[in-house]
């Protein structure tokens, strides 16, 4: 085996990721920790990475306090109605009071935001979005980032947050160069994980060429959560996943659609079926479909339910609209700024929705946790008014010392989009730069054995395939390695059918999670004997581990809680009605690297009552 | 394949491997052009296309559900501040759409550090950068300690 050069990088403060959350991290550390050395790391390269690479065509949530649309207060209460009464409405509220300066620094630095003729204001979407031309949103906001950043590292996929050798606190993090294959091992007084949700942790309805036009990019593997879980960060809501009603085949998205060019659904036949399955939901959750606008996992319920009772497929009703040249505009470029795949699928056949009204799906199910989902890990509150429960340290830390999160990675606080993604990484940064002025003041001291252990970890995959790959003639094929899209597939397929993915129509119970556990825990042993044929297949391999140890965890909060919180997200045959009087509470995990066990507990719920 | 690129327009430069997010653009050893190694795992986010300075490298729809014969072409222009798109539809049909992609030049956006530095004061509040003044609101809005109850709403 080739000798992999180490390259240490000392710094105070860490971004692990270079998407929205690492970009606000990164700008915000430097605004406050003038003299401190702030590094951002991506696995790609931070001009065009993580889900906002492709650009966007609104930002999604804009409060509008200028104008008085709205107060923070109004997204908490929309943001509790949509995830069914169960946000942390401390962090949300958070977020909501701050996003506004966020929006209006893109619009100063570049980023066309569109404008209503008539009042001057912002272009609404709807209540919390405002129209953009975001094509080039990422490359704006990397530039902010780069100019504040002591260094960014390009293509460097990070693998594994490293501890003190006390165990008490974060000390940084290693990973290795995807180019050039040095393993880098970063030292830092404080790390915010900015990294991605999980996309491709179930199977994906497109399974040939295709697999990879998810609905989020295949890029997000689940690191934001695998590398707090790694190192024992409590985990909430990860039973949460996302089920997003799409456009078929591009999962080209439906909120300017509904919103503001004012599209509507029906069945197959041209009826209105919403309003039939009301009696349906309110059966299985109560009052919450009272709720207004209707929480999206009850609207995908509908969908399912029509669709089950034979009169698939949903369309939407685009023929009206489009007929309004202004309205057939926005609906294409809606495409070409953030999902040009459906423009390429309308294209290819032969789809105008000025004459065709095009065919809806529902995905499969995404783990995430900035979006109508908030799965991700358990962090401390703002300091001004959190409740104590919530508050045992610096806004947005962890349940780890001087480990921050934000976007993705920080659970219960759902519809933060990319603007409360940045904004959340602000808020991490600020608490970081405090707590290296109040404690972290020191370097962490890293014991080398764990660093040696690691780097033989990271480049084991190639070894072993090094080893065993002329063992057989050629091909994919061997008794002694498996590929890393081989565990890709398995992993898919696990969660799919035991998990409740899109072929059992998100139906799951405790008899099959529990046997999704074994097979994922032979997968877990399987992944030991990973080959990797060179360094792009090297990230693949630790893409896969990152995704594998988020989808035990989604299997474990999903056994825990029993109720069917989300119908629509999935279902707990066992338990298919919403149960406030046991499960109105947040769900948290702990694993233990050394056992591999995972501990569960409740944790409560504070709404803002008046 | 979802991306791919033309053999007679690609001189190797290697900007999309550099920008690809999926690390799927790499150069071919044997031809020294790119090529699209992993194109399951293409998203057509288009990062590699509009950023080939050859117009080198295309798209054709995923072959599990995209019928051949249609073309989403793009051309983004830094300078102009714009993106140009092409669409053709299967049968013919043609839209054409342009956008603009940035208000200010390239490059402009302050480091933070232009800023006067923040006050320990202002360490300890609960302000960003840049605020107050860039919420356009006279003050950030908080809540009271005890707005948060443990009861059902």
């Amino acid at each position: 085996m080739r000798r992999r050069r180490t390259v240490y990088v000392d710094c105070d403060i860490l971004v692990v990721g270079g998407g929205m959350g690492g970009c606000g991290a990164t700008y915000e550390s430097r605004y406050w920790g003038r003299d401190l050395k702030i590094v951002c790391v991506e696995k790609a390269n931070i001009e065009r990475s993580g889900a906002v690479a492709q650009g966007l065509y609104a930002i999604n949530c804009y409060m509008g306090m200028q104008w008085n649309e709205n107060q923070p207060e109004d997204h908490v209460r929309y943001a509790r109605i949509d995830l069914m009464g169960l946000v942390r409405e401390d962090l949300g509220y958070d977020i909501a009071r701050h996003v506004d300066s966020t929006v209006h620094k893109f619009e100063e630095w570049g980023l066309p935001i569109m404008r209503d003729p008539k009042t001057g204001r912002y272009q609404r979407e709807g209540r919390w979005q405002i129209m953009i031309h975001g094509e080039s949103y990422k490359p704006i906001v990397a530039e902010a980032a780069r100019k504040a950043a002591t260094e960014v590292y390009n293509r460097i996929m990070v693998t594994h947050l490293l501890m003190d050798r006390s165990h008490k606190r974060v000390a940084g993090a290693v990973g290795f160069n995807v180019r050039t294959g040095d393993f880098y091992v970063f030292r830092a007084k404080a790390v915010i994980v900015a990294a991605g949700g999980a996309s491709h942790i179930f199977k994906p309805r497109a399974v040939g060429e295709g697999m990879g036009r998810t609905w989020y990019a295949p890029w997000s593997s689940a690191s934001a959560y695998a590398l707090p879980i790694l190192v024992g960060a409590k985990m909430t809501q990860m039973e949460n996943r996302i089920v997003l009603t799409r456009f078929k085949d591009g999962y080209g998205p439906v909120g300017a659609y509904f919103l503001h060019l004012k599209t509507y659904t029906q069945n197959a036949y041209g009826e209105e079926y919403e309003s039939k399955w009301y009696d349906d939901t309110k059966a299985l959750v109560g009052n919450y479909i009272d709720q207004h606008p209707v929480p999206t996992c009850l609207r995908n319920h509908a969908i399912l339910r029509e669709i089950a009772a034979g009169r698939g497929p949903i369309r939407m009703v685009t023929k009206e609209a489009f007929q309004d040249p202004h309205k057939e505009t926005v609906g294409w470029e809606n495409f070409l700024g953030m999902t040009i795949g459906q423009a390429v699928v309308w294209a290819s056949q032969n789809i105008d929705p000025k004459h065709v009204n095009p065919e809806l799906t529902t995905s499969e199910p995404y783990v995430m946790g900035s979006h109508a989902t908030c799965s991700g890990a358990w962090a401390s509150g703002p300091e001004d008014y959190a409740p104590a429960e919530y508050q045992w340290g610096y806004n947005r830390m962890m349940t780890v010392e001087g480990l921050f999160g934000a976007g993705d990675t920080i659970g219960g606080t759902a519809h933060k989009f990319s603007s409360g993604s940045f904004t959340e990484g602000r808020i991490a940064a600020k608490a970081a730069v405090k707590y290296v002025a109040e404690k972290g003041r020191d370097l962490p001291q890293v014991s080398d054995a764990e660093i040696a252990d690691l780097k033989k970890a990271v480049y084991k995959p190639l070894e072993h395939y090094q080893i065993y790959r002329n063992e057989i003639v050629a091909g994919t094929v061997s008794p002694s390695y498996i590929l890393p899209i081989h565990g890709l597939q398995r992993l898919e397929k696990i969660m799919d059918e035991y998990v409740g993915g899109i072929s059992v129509n998100y139906m799951t119970n405790e008899p099959l999670l529990t046997r999704g556990l074994e097979l994922l825990g032979m997968l877990k042993e399987d992944v030991a004997s990973l080959g990797a044929e060179d360094l792009h297949q090297l990230q693949r391999a630790w893409e896969l581990q990152h995704r594998l140890l988020a989808s035990e965890c989604v299997t474990q909060h999903t056994l825990f809680r029993k109720e069917t919180r989300w119908p629509g997200y999935y279902y707990r045959g066992d338990y298919p009605k919403l149960d406030d009087e046991s499960w109105h509470c947040f769900t948290l995990s702990r694993y233990d690297r050394e056992s591999g066990k995972w501990a569960m507990e409740k944790a409560p719920v504070y709404h803002i009552v008046t | 394949m979802p991306t791919f690129v033309y053999m007679t327009r690609c001189d190797g430069c290697g900007h999309c491997v550099d920008i690809c997010p999926s690390d799927i653009m790499h150069i071919d050893k044997t031809y020294r052009r790119a090529l699209n190694i992993e194109p399951n795992m293409c998203w057509e986010c288009y990062s590699c296309v509009k950023a080939c300075p050859q117009f080198a490298i295309d798209c054709r729809g995923y072959a599990d559900f995209a019928p051949l014969g249609h073309s989403v072409r793009a051309r983004r222009e830094e300078e102009k501040g714009t993106i140009s798109w092409k669409i053709k539809f299967r049968d013919g049909r043609e839209k054409n759409f342009v956008s603009p992609i940035r208000t200010t030049p390239w490059g402009s956006i302050p480091s933070p550090t232009e800023l006067a530095p923040p006050t320990a004061e202002m360490l300890k509040s609960q302000h960003l950068a840049h605020e107050p003044d860039a919420l356009k609101v006279p003050a950030l809005p908080a809540l009271k300690p005890d707005q948060l109850k443990r009861e059902m709403v």
